[in-house]
């Protein structure tokens, strides 16, 4: 297992390693955007993983999330737990079943470097962004905004706001017609994972910003 | 010279009395769920009629859409 868990890091530049081996992040749901950034976050080998979700997978969620036929049931943190010790046994997950509220959030992130947002209803997004904003100012917090529908990955982007990132397009809305899929939900938590990384390995806060800002 | 605020990086005219929901209203955004900072201050939704919005002010308004 030793020899395995040095394997598994082979391909990664030997200075990131203590910095992600080190790092706890937080994601504030397991559907569509959650299970997919975990998935990434894991496969990259982030030290610890924070999750929070109250559902149980059903059988439309299939179509976009990281969960299996057999699965279909169980609360989605359970099934992504044993998702993610399958790619990556080396990190550590800390899983809550718990609908997060204003009241919960920061005791259940106090510790994470990060938080990523992931849910899928907009007032829940509202809900975290402004908690997480009053408690933790000085933690940044990635959330996504406009993801339904297919094509148009030009669309989609991401924007500072002091330390709130919003990745997405921020125009799609979800109706009959439009519906969240798989290439644009991947996409976008991925956005998300990518920028977890950029802003644990540029930790001088000035190269933050000034990277940033370009994206804008 | 006009006394202006930023908007999303709009600049538009500031005037008297200007509060979110004035605000809202010349840019026509009829978005229900918002994440509204002034300076990089968060306000919440019971403020969008009382806070007043100072002349050069940064307004940065983030619409949050359903979908994860």
């Amino acid at each position: 297992m030793k020899n395995l868990e040095a394997d598994f890091f082979s391909k990664h530049d030997p200075k990131i390693i203590p910095i992600i081996r080190n790092a706890t992040i937080g994601i504030a749901g397991a559907g569509g955007l959650g299970s997919n950034v975990a998935v990434t976050l894991a496969r990259v080998g982030i030290g610890k993983l924070i999750i929070a979700d109250f559902d149980k997978i059903e059988p439309s969620n299939l179509n976009r999330q990281q969960y299996f036929i057999e699965q279909i049931g169980e609360p989605k943190v359970i099934a992504l737990l044993e998702n993610l010790k399958q790619i990556n046994p080396f990190s550590k997950y800390q899983i809550h079943h718990i609908k997060l509220d204003e009241n919960n959030i920061s005791s259940i992130y106090k510790d994470v470097d990060i938080i990523v947002e992931a849910f899928d209803k907009a007032e829940m997004k509202k809900m975290l962004i402004e908690t997480w904003i009053a408690e933790f100012p000085e933690k940044p917090i990635i959330a996504a905004s406009g993801l339904a529908g297919y094509g148009m990955t030009e669309l989609i982007h991401t924007k500072k706001f002091d330390n709130l990132y919003i990745c997405g397009d921020e125009i799609t809305k979800l109706n009959d017609d439009i519906s969240p899929m798989a290439p644009r939900v991947g996409i976008v938590a991925n956005m998300q994972a990518n920028l977890v990384l950029e802003l644990l390995l540029h930790q001088l806060p000035d190269v933050i910003s000034k990277q940033s800002h370009e994206l804008l | 010279m006009k006394k202006q605020i930023l908007v999303n990086d709009n600049l538009i005219e500031w005037q008297e009395n200007l509060t979110i929901n004035k605000i809202l209203k010349i840019m026509n955004y009829s978005f229900k769920m918002l994440v509204i900072k002034v300076d990089g201050e968060l306000i919440k939704k019971d403020e969008y009629g009382t806070k007043i919005v100072s002349e050069n002010a940064d307004v940065k308004i983030i619409h949050l859409i359903s979908g994860g």
